[in-house]
């Protein structure tokens, strides 16, 4: 099964929310919309949905046009950020509801409503009603009744965001064999650069209503095609600078130079964005093609077993992330090792060149 | 080790004297009526339970109790419906809601005498605009001082149009309160409007449905003012709720301790039956 977008776009009230937009998701593995909040995830899902009408473009679904197709009839599931599920009926009848509404036959529901809840681990809970179960059981109820439906394609919106860390660990390992092998296209909508990572599949990065990128997760991560991309699949952000490269020489505005190598090389002289992940720079020097740089540390954080600093350097706030608990002292001038071998260069207007 | 001291008392004292003499010391005073004849320089002479019983047997109090429960149950059974679709069918957001919400706030506040007042002007033939409008260009006819089953109507009338705003303002209250995410799962489930009436808007509504079922039983249960200025109890005792009925006897007759004593069974009524009332429609939470 597939999604497919041909330029859709969505305009409420005069105001764009998804500018033209194409893109093609398929079945067999999770198609992640990454963006940060705002940059028209859940606009992008109500339009596939067809919770909210197209301005233009069309949305085409197994190579049927669905673009005029009322929400219901175009078999999809959604589940929420929120756990939407109806609070007076139990969660049997929950998960049954839309079988019930498409006039399925009562013992085909009842398989369907006890082999949703045996994959989510919900049978003891059948007749509870969902106030009565934790949050995490009733985003389970949420799943559930999106794999009882056995829709065409399973919107997941933010689904783990209201669930507490240990809670959302475990959903999410399980997410992906709880849609394997079903055959609906699964999109999962998320802010958070890690959960992309931790998915795979592929990921479509999201800003300004606009899909920027589309390719596998993985080899997103390692190319973003421009500066915006780089900043949305990075978390702490991406640390940015000004640079300008004579010869084999790039210089930082702050005045660190190193002589650049491999595809940098071949790059014309002139100026550009060199973008560098946090765990990239670190305070003690990691391999032997590093660039010293030295900043005053404004904050530093401790999460587990890695410590992250927030220094200034030039006019940009940096951050570096690495193992261990390193000695920072707040407002000391503290030094730092950037491996530039890892480092992304962009244009001044943000396309990646190397 | 712990300290132990009565200082406690001192955080109590303010609100037990408050409740004292707003609730407790009203109330020992009617139930000292009730349970004695009352003459002139303050000589009361004790008669247990009489008054109760004497109550509680007269035709004329059960008269009076029956009109009220009719007219609290035609109240409840109007304004509840009513409230609920005005609010269904208000606008959700846009610059309509504070027009909506004016509106229908305007009788709620405006003072009861006036309420009867006006709708009494209203509803007169010949000088009212409707009593004129009905009978002498509709020509039907209508006079409620004459005519109980005119008065009834014109009571009726009078507390819709004064109250359903109240049921209104809490079931949007309700309403707006509900997350587009249910209407949004609603719409996937191709659940229709019934349903999503039924499984999403009124569980939801059911806190402050529960508010507005109590303040309107209570209310209208107790409702003195507005009936009392259009009908005065009339004609005949065709509109003489149970509170109008009180008045007369305590203030008409002087007949304190019959009255001390209606006054608590009317109370007991009133608390009995709004204890039924949140008991009935809190229990599923309660599970």
């Amino acid at each position: 099964m597939t999604i497919e977008l041909k330029s859709a776009s969505k305009v409420i009230r005069g105001v764009t929310h998804i500018k033209p937009t194409s893109l093609v998701l398929e079945t067999g593995h999770f198609n992640v919309l990454l963006g940060q909040t705002g940059s028209g995830k859940t606009s992008l899902i109500k339009l596939m949905a067809g919770l909210d009408p197209l301005a233009s473009g069309e949305i085409w679904m197994d190579g049927q046009n669905v673009s005029r197709l009322s929400t219901q009839k175009r078999n999809v599931s959604l589940v929420h950020q929120f756990f939407v599920n109806y609070p007076q009926m139990t969660v049997y009848d929950n998960i049954a509801s839309p079988l019930r509404v498409a006039g399925m036959a009562k013992s085909e529901i009842q398989g369907r409503v006890e082999e949703a809840a045996d994959i989510l681990q919900l049978r003891p809970m059948l007749n509870r009603r969902p106030q009565e179960l934790s949050g995490g059981q009733q985003q389970r109820c949420a799943l559930a009744r999106a794999i009882a439906k056995e829709s065409r394609a399973v919107f997941l919106d933010e689904p783990l965001a209201n669930l507490d860390y240990k809670l959302r660990e475990e959903l999410r390992e399980q997410l992906p064999e709880l849609f394997a092998g079903r055959g609906a296209v699964v999109v999962y909508a998320t802010s958070e650069p890690e959960e992309a990572l931790l998915l795979g599949g592929k990921t479509a990065l999201m800003d300004d209503g606009v899909v920027t990128q589309y390719g596998t997760t993985a080899q997103i991560y390692r190319k973003p095609e421009n500066l915006t991309a780089a900043r949305v699949f990075s978390d702490p952000p991406i640390n940015a600078a000004r640079m300008s490269k004579v010869g084999d020489t790039a210089t930082l505005d702050t005045g660190a130079s190193w002589t650049v190598s491999g595809a940098a090389a071949g790059l014309p002289d002139g100026a550009y964005t060199l973008a560098i992940r946090p765990h990239h720079v670190t305070p003690v020097p990691a391999g032997t093609d590093y660039v010293k740089l030295s900043g005053k540390v404004l904050v530093t954080e401790l999460s587990g077993s890695e410590s992250s600093a927030h220094f200034q350097l030039g006019d940009d706030g940096w951050v570096s992330l690495a193992h261990g608990v390193h000695p920072y002292e707040v407002g000391e001038a503290h030094e730092f090792y950037m491996d530039a071998s890892h480092a992304f260069y962009f244009t001044q207007d943000g396309k990646l060149v190397a | 080790m712990k300290t132990e001291n009565q200082k406690a008392w001192f955080f109590v004292l303010p609100v037990l004297l408050l409740v004292a003499f707003n609730a407790l010391v009203p109330i020992m005073t009617v139930v000292n009526y009730s349970v004695q004849e009352t003459f002139g320089n303050n000589v009361f002479f004790w008669q247990g339970l009489d008054w109760f019983e004497q109550i509680l047997r007269s035709d004329r109090f059960q008269a009076a109790l029956g009109r009220q429960f009719l007219f609290t149950f035609l109240i409840l059974i109007i304004e509840i419906p009513l409230g609920i679709i005005i609010a269904l069918s208000m606008p959700k957001k846009g610059m309509w809601v504070p027009v909506c919400l004016v509106l229908m706030a305007l009788p709620m506040l405006i003072p009861w005498n006036v309420v009867g007042a006006m709708w009494n002007i209203f509803t007169l033939p010949k000088i009212g605009l409707l009593g004129y409008f009905l009978n002498d260009v509709l020509g039907v006819s209508y006079d409620m001082t004459q005519n109980p089953f005119a008065a009834w109507v014109t009571i009726i009338v009078m507390d819709v149009w004064h109250w359903t705003s109240l049921v209104v303002l809490l079931s949007y209250a309700g309403l707006v309160s509900i997350p587009d995410a249910y209407y949004q799962a609603a719409k996937i489930d191709g659940a229709s409007p019934w349903k999503v009436f039924r499984y999403i808007q009124l569980p939801k509504m059911k806190t402050v449905l529960t508010i507005a079922i109590l303040l309107r039983f209570m209310d209208s249960f107790n409702i003195y003012t507005e009936p009392f200025v259009l009908t005065g109890g009339g004609p005949g005792n065709s509109t003489t709720l149970l509170s109008i009925d009180l008045v007369k006897i305590a203030l008409g007759q002087f007949d304190l301790g019959p009255a001390a004593a209606m006054s608590l069974i009317y109370f007991a009524i009133t608390l009995l039956v709004s204890w039924l009332f949140y008991t009935l429609m809190t229990k599923d939470d309660a599970q």
